[in-house]
């Protein structure tokens, strides 16, 4: 039975993907950590870093998608895998695009504000690791995929109640520019679109787990 | 003349290479698992190795239902059964090319004046009702074991995927073989008391005429494969395909495992040798049976899914199927003997001779009230039937034995006569022993039999050797055949 739990090489990109996906959420973390705390030289590491990881998923997903496509895989599922992996690819891409709006925009994010972004950041990416474990789960036991599944709905809705006070804090706050208010509001707005993405992904995964529900 | 009353048969194997590849390879080529042409060429080379190998079980069964004994006979029943399949199918009844035959064969009897033997005929009758059940057995075991085995090992998505496919490839080829096996019989079952073929030795194996003509009929299926069962492939795949592949994977194994049991000669020897009940070898649908394993399933699931109109049409085709066929085959019979003059059967004359009577009284069978009819000769086996049954109250097993025993067979063994058995499937030693009766008239089958088990015991039946038996059984046959030409 040794030959049905060994790894094949399908298996371990697939997990290396989910790794890049789970590291990107960390980099994103640490990277908006030093934006708040004016650390440039850091944020400017973390922003290398995260391209890099996208630059390695996207690697990883494409050659993936060659190897779905040549071997093994029925072709049913084979279209959910890839699909996943792609939504899942478009989550690493938020992170590594909202990383570089902190460098493009720069935008000033008022003291007050700071603690509620860093939990909403957190909210985030505690959201993203949930999904990463469910994906895990589905690729390796898709029995225990919803004992992780249901927690990607729980931090979605965190988030969402998070940003809405934020945005609410926002603009009650007085003597602030109306753009400026709007920038803020914009980056909560991103933040939290970033945990909507994951629950849509984890809706969907939540539908490849019945059609292979035996 | 004979490859133009083959083609009957060869149009029913393409029918049915056409229609039933898709119950083996439907869900794997129709889900774009396995590519059409790799299907088909497993298909059709599985299919052929099935009906040579293992084909002559089921096809034994069909023979005793009714033996057509003239080539125009077997043309028009099979040719009958096809017409009846292709015209149930667009009418869309769920058609089976089994009971298309029965029906058929039932329709020659009726014709010529036969006996259809009951015993055969509630056999063939239970096991049709008997194949989509036992799928579904099969299935409900099959699917609950594999769920245990992929939850117990937590088999990863990927592995298990490729297990699926490479599962869903040997279940088809499996299939395959089961389906050559046991579909065989309507295809070419009833050629085969009439087939003009010898017995033939390629590279030291030797084939009886019976595997000569399941080898053609095999690839009369194998054309029926590459030339039209890829729509049907489709259609199959993508409609099963709502199962999960480890469910369709499970509905093929089930239903590959059912006609294979009801084909297999090995497993009833095994039966037999370990004094279990053995099951009837006997031709079974490929489609009922695939419909069996995906009700199995839906069981399994709480049963809302089942389509029981579906279920219902399956029933009622047990009865249609077969009447419809009976119909068309007396009809064209008909059409045959009166419009072209040709010889549908082979009037088989029975008669109460001193022999037959002594032999009906050392077989213990109740014989007073036959004693008035002695020497009296009856046209046909019906009408024989008929009298044995308004002169007493005979069970159908004893009016059974005593039809065999008062059928009329005329022969006169000359040395003319073993000579002309030389180009015939016989070895040097049975034409010997055959030799040691020449000058002696025999009235009856039975008589030779008994002439030939006294002089060897090669010629004698064995208890419990059934396969034994068989082989003899078509020796007889062939010699017959042979001695009637």
């Amino acid at each position: 039975m040794k030959i049905l739990k060994t790894r094949t090489g399908i298996e371990s990109q697939v997990g290396d993907f989910l790794d890049q996906v789970s590291l990107s959420s960390l980099i994103f973390r640490q990277g908006c950590e030093y934006y708040l705390s004016r650390n440039t030289e850091d944020f400017e590491r973390k922003l290398q870093e995260i391209a890099d990881c996208e630059h390695a998923g996207d690697d990883l997903r494409r050659s993936i998608n060659e190897h779905l496509y040549t071997k093994t895989i029925i072709p049913e599922s084979r279209g959910d895998v890839m699909e996943l992996l792609e939504n899942l690819d478009s989550l690493l891409d938020r992170f590594k695009g909202t990383l570089w709006r902190f460098k493009i925009e720069g935008p000033d994010i008022c003291e007050d504000f700071h603690p509620d972004f860093r939990l909403l950041i957190n909210t985030v990416i505690e959201a993203t690791e949930a999904l990463v474990t469910s994906c895990r789960a589905f690729f390796n036991d898709i029995s225990t995929v919803s004992s992780s599944l249901h927690k990607v709905s729980y931090w979605e809705s965190e988030s969402d109640k998070i940003s809405t006070r934020l945005q609410t804090a926002i603009f009650a706050k007085k003597d602030l520019r109306l753009s400026h208010r709007m920038q803020q509001r914009d980056f909560a707005r991103s933040l939290d679109k970033t945990a909507d993405r994951a629950e849509d992904i984890a809706d969907r995964l939540n539908i490849y787990v019945i059609k292979r529900s035996l | 003349m004979f490859s133009f009353f083959l083609s009957s048969g060869l149009f029913l194997g393409w029918s049915l290479g056409a229609n039933d590849a898709s119950n083996v390879f439907g869900t794997a080529v129709g889900s774009r698992m396995i590519r059409f042409r790799t299907a088909a060429v497993y298909c059709s080379l599985f299919v052929i190795l099935g009906a040579v190998i293992s084909g002559a079980g089921a096809s034994h069964t069909l023979g005793k239902l009714g033996a057509v004994n003239a080539i125009a006979g077997a043309f028009l029943v099979a040719f009958s059964a096809a017409l009846s399949v292709y015209m149930m199918t667009r009418a869309r009844f769920p058609v089976s090319t089994s009971q298309a035959i029965v029906g058929a064969i039932i329709g020659w009897n009726l014709f010529s004046g036969s006996v259809t033997d009951v015993n055969a005929l509630s056999k063939i009758v239970s096991t049709w009702i008997f194949c989509p059940l036992l799928a579904a057995v099969f299935a409900i075991i099959l699917y609950k074991t594999t769920t245990f085995v992929i939850n117990r090992f937590r088999i990863r998505m990927f592995r298990l995927d490729a297990i699926t496919r490479y599962s869903l490839l040997l279940a088809g080829i499996f299939g395959s073989y089961a389906l050559g096996a046991n579909n065989i019989a309507n295809v070419m079952g009833v050629f085969v008391p009439v087939a003009p073929f010898d017995h033939i030795t390629i590279l030291g194996v030797s084939f009886s005429p019976a595997q000569q003509l399941f080898f053609l009929g095999g690839i009369a299926i194998g054309v029926g494969v590459f030339t039209y069962s890829k729509r049907v492939m489709m259609t199959v795949g993508t409609g099963i395909f709502p199962l999960t592949p480890v469910a369709a994977t499970v509905v093929v194994w089930s239903h590959s495992m059912v006609l294979f049991i009801f084909s297999s000669e090995m497993l009833q020897n095994l039966l037999l040798s370990m004094h279990l009940p053995t099951i009837p070898l006997v031709p079974v649908s490929s489609s009922q049976a695939i419909v069996g394993a995906v009700i199995g399933i839906g069981i399994l699931k709480g049963g809302k899914g089942i389509r029981w109109r579906t279920v219902g049409g399956i029933a009622s085709s047990w009865i249609t199927t077969p009447i419809i066929a009976a119909l068309v085959c007396f009809l064209s019979l008909f059409f045959m003997q009166n419009v072209f003059h040709q010889k549908t059967y082979k009037p088989v004359e029975y008669s109460l001779t001193q022999a037959a009577m002594d032999r009906i009284i050392t077989s213990g069978l109740p014989h007073q009230q036959l004693e008035p009819m002695m020497w009296e000769t009856f046209k046909n086996g019906r009408e024989f039937n008929n009298f044995l049954h308004s002169a007493a109250d005979y069970t159908n097993e004893q009016a059974r034995s005593i039809r065999s025993i008062a059928e009329l067979y005329e022969v006169e063994i000359s040395s003319e006569l073993v000579d002309s058995l030389k180009s015939g499937p016989f070895s040097r030693e049975q034409l010997e022993i055959i030799g040691k009766l020449d000058g002696r008239t025999f009235m009856h089958k039975w008589e030779i039999k008994s002439a030939l088990a006294e002089l060897s015991e090669d010629f004698t039946y064995r208890t419990n050797d059934k396969e034994f038996n068989n082989h003899l059984d078509d020796f007889f046959n062939h010699l017959f055949n042979r001695l009637d030409l």
